[in-house]
């Protein structure tokens, strides 16, 4: 691809941006304005940038989308199926716009939660030192469009001290063709808080469009914050997402992201622990088929001494499919008796799947304990014949266990009914006849 | 126990098996009849564990001569999962750990599968519920097993009485017990020896295959054979296992060409 083209691409997705500035806003407008110049400083990422050496974006500059316009023809039946009934509190996006007739927000005084236009005026202090604060634009082409192109968002504030004990279900709901939508959330969970929060990212039918999204998380001390993350779009569409959060003092992060859907999606998830005794465990699986490209980041950053993490990530790819994971851990100087662990583990169903797994340690302390580990590889001879030997059929036991190697991580999900229709999915997708 | 109007469950001539190129089993013969226990010893490589994964169909072995008649059928032409549902049965020495299945899941899948082989109901997961609970009291297990993962955790014992448990569901024709006294302690091994002994019938057979006498003080076969690089060289009665332990399995070296069998 070369820069003319480029440039026009990104030209082409700007022009749609409509400026209105108004004297409330002038913050968000900064923020905007700046995410717009550095839009124009950078390229569309190449394999010659080391970040996307095995993702190849390039059929994306062929795909000029515009921003969707808010059309939303749902009723509450047409995503009756994508409800979870443990989560009392639900928003709904759908093309990236916030639908306040499929959303349900029960008990509003406990947190603040709802659309992120809303609470612009009267959170103006909170929001601005927060938003944009954590997933960095400078160097990120894509989290620059999604913050130029920042309107619409989820916005939680969990207050201090306080449990909420429903998980929150945040659903992104794709419907229309040849967009792009640009999902935006932000999680502030204060000193003592405890919150489960799902993102989902779901199509209501094969179509080609693009998703970039940004999800920001700050937990102040002792905060503990769940993140479920399910990425089910459409397999003719692209998903782009950029995630980071930032870990205070004993603060406590964990996260289950489940990759099944997207032609080619991309999901970097940026995990800092800013100060001592901070915990992150960080788990995601990735099931992909036939032509599918899936490339997940992360990033986990100790900065501070006495931190924890623990990351396991797994992939089942299957056919011509292609899964990425490049996970670094980079534990500071300063980070003393840092604990982490990583392990990556793959399994390869056909001939032709492929999996690039890149585990990055960046250790620049001399007291720390760092484990990591990486596999690929078929099932296992020893489990087929054990189950063989039980009466199943060959075919039985290669199904049973690629399930398993998935379930094991969906078994993670505290949300019961979310879990069943992970398991169904991955059931579905792992069951040849 | 012996009964001379039994019939023949397993009948072994001259097999012979090799994994990659190099032989094993070196042409063996064996007869099993229903209502009998036999236990095949022999020092580590004798080919014993080898000879149970053969009959239960490991397809890492290769069979290069011989023949095995299991319930009147050609027993090396069926594929493993064929062998399991006309009623074979490997305890395994070590029973493999799946991650991510839930143990009643995995025995209920098991279980239904061999079922519907034998022309019987399935199981929903409430009755199945209760029927395993029922077994698992035989072998004296914590319920809470159903609900770990297969094997994930267990400890030696755990593990062996979880393979037991699996043939007390399956109710095998032919059990073959490949060292699973191995890894118990001796409470252990009491427990899974009496739930052995309560399957034991005069319609079903079993191999005991071990290393050692002491699984034999508790379940009392009524033939000992003992293998040697990848034959059997004497056949006795429950006696042999004790002169064995006396002896040592030098001595059967220094008296096989003489004695051969004694049975």
């Amino acid at each position: 691809m070369n820069d003319l083209a480029n440039t026009d691409y990104l030209e082409c997705l700007l022009k749609s941006w409509p400026i209105k500035p108004t004297e409330s806003l002038s913050w968000l407008n900064q923020l905007r304005t700046q995410a717009i110049d550095r839009v124009g400083t950078q390229k569309l990422p190449t394999r010659r940038d080391e970040e996307w050496r095995f993702t190849d974006i390039s059929p994306l500059s062929r795909l000029p989308y515009q921003p969707s316009q808010p059309e939303c023809n749902l009723q509450a039946h047409n995503i009756e199926h994508l409800t979870l009934k443990e989560a009392k509190h639900r928003l709904v996006f759908v093309d990236g716009h916030y639908s306040p007739n499929l959303s349900t927000i029960i008990d509003p005084a406990a947190l603040v939660i709802g659309n992120l236009p809303a609470f612009v005026a009267t959170h103006a202090s909170v929001l601005e030192s927060h938003l944009g604060q954590y997933v960095q634009f400078d160097n990120n082409l894509f989290a620059a469009l999604n913050t130029a192109f920042l309107r619409d968002g989820a916005l939680i504030i969990v207050p201090k001290n306080i449990t909420i004990a429903e998980p929150i279900h945040l659903l992104f709901i794709a419907t229309q063709n040849e967009v792009t939508s640009y999902p935006r959330c932000l999680l502030i969970g204060e000193a003592g808080s405890n919150v489960t929060l799902i993102e989902d990212y779901v199509a209501l039918q094969q179509a080609t469009y693009i998703t970039n999204s940004v999800t920001e998380i700050s937990l102040a001390a002792n905060a503990h914050a769940k993140h479920i993350r399910i990425q089910r779009e459409s397999t003719q569409a692209f998903h782009l997402a950029n995630c980071a959060v930032s870990l205070a003092h004993a603060s406590n992060y964990q996260s289950t992201s489940i990759s099944l859907g997207s032609q080619i999606s991309r999901y970097n998830l940026n995990v800092r622990l800013t100060d001592e005794a901070a915990e992150c465990v960080i788990d995601g699986l990735t099931l992909i088929s036939e032509r599918q490209l899936a490339d997940t980041h992360t990033c986990i950053n100790h900065a501070k001494p006495n931190g924890t993490s623990r990351q396991q990530h797994k992939c089942i790819v299957d056919d011509a499919a292609h899964a990425v994971f490049n996970g670094k851990i980079i534990v500071r100087p300063h980070a003393q008796q840092t604990n982490s662990s990583q392990s990556s583990r793959n399994l390869l169903l056909s001939k032709t799947a492929q999996v690039d797994t890149k585990p990055q340690l960046e250790i620049f302390a001399d007291d720390v304990k760092c484990a990591h580990g990486a596999t690929v590889g078929q099932l296992d001879q020893e489990e087929i014949f054990y189950l063989e030997s039980r009466g199943l059929s060959a075919k039985a036991a290669r199904n049973l266990l690629t399930y398993a190697f998935g379930a094991e991580i969906i078994s993670r999900i505290p949300v019961t009914s979310l879990r069943q229709q992970l398991e169904q999915a991955v059931l579905s997708q792992t069951q040849s006849n | 126990m012996i009964d001379k109007n039994s019939r023949a469950i397993l009948s072994v001539q001259g097999l012979r098996a090799s994994i990659n190129g190099t032989e094993i089993l070196k042409g063996i013969d064996l007869t099993v009849k229903s209502g009998e226990i036999h236990a095949i010893m022999g020092l580590n490589g004798s080919g014993k564990s080898t000879f149970a994964k053969v009959l239960a169909g490991h397809s890492a072995y290769e069979i290069t001569g011989g023949s095995v008649q299991f319930e009147g059928n050609n027993l090396l032409e069926l594929p493993p999962e064929e062998r399991a549902r006309s009623g074979l049965f490997l305890a395994f020495q070590y029973p493999i750990e799946i991650p991510g299945v839930a143990n009643t899941q995995f025995l209920r899948l098991a279980y239904n599968t061999v079922q519907t082989k034998r022309g019987k109901e399935e199981l929903d997961p409430l009755e199945f519920d209760d029927f395993v609970r029922e077994k698992m009291k035989l072998l004296e297990m914590n319920p809470d097993f159903l609900d770990r993962s297969v094997n994930e955790g267990f400890s030696g014992g755990e593990k062996k009485r979880n393979e037991i448990l699996q043939m007390a569901l399956l109710e095998p024709t032919l059990s073959i017990l490949d060292e699973t006294d191995s890894g118990l302690d001796i409470d252990a091994l009491k427990t899974v020896a009496s739930g052995v002994n309560q399957i034991a019938n005069k319609n079903n057979a079993m191999i005991l295959v071990t290393h050692y006498q002491r699984l034999l003080d508790y379940i009392v076969p009524d033939f000992v054979h003992v293998m040697q690089a990848g034959r059997i060289v004497m056949t006795g009665g429950k006696e042999l296992a004790l002169e064995l332990e006396t002896r040592g399995y030098d001595w059967v070296n220094a008296n096989k060409s003489v004695t051969g069998v004694i049975a």
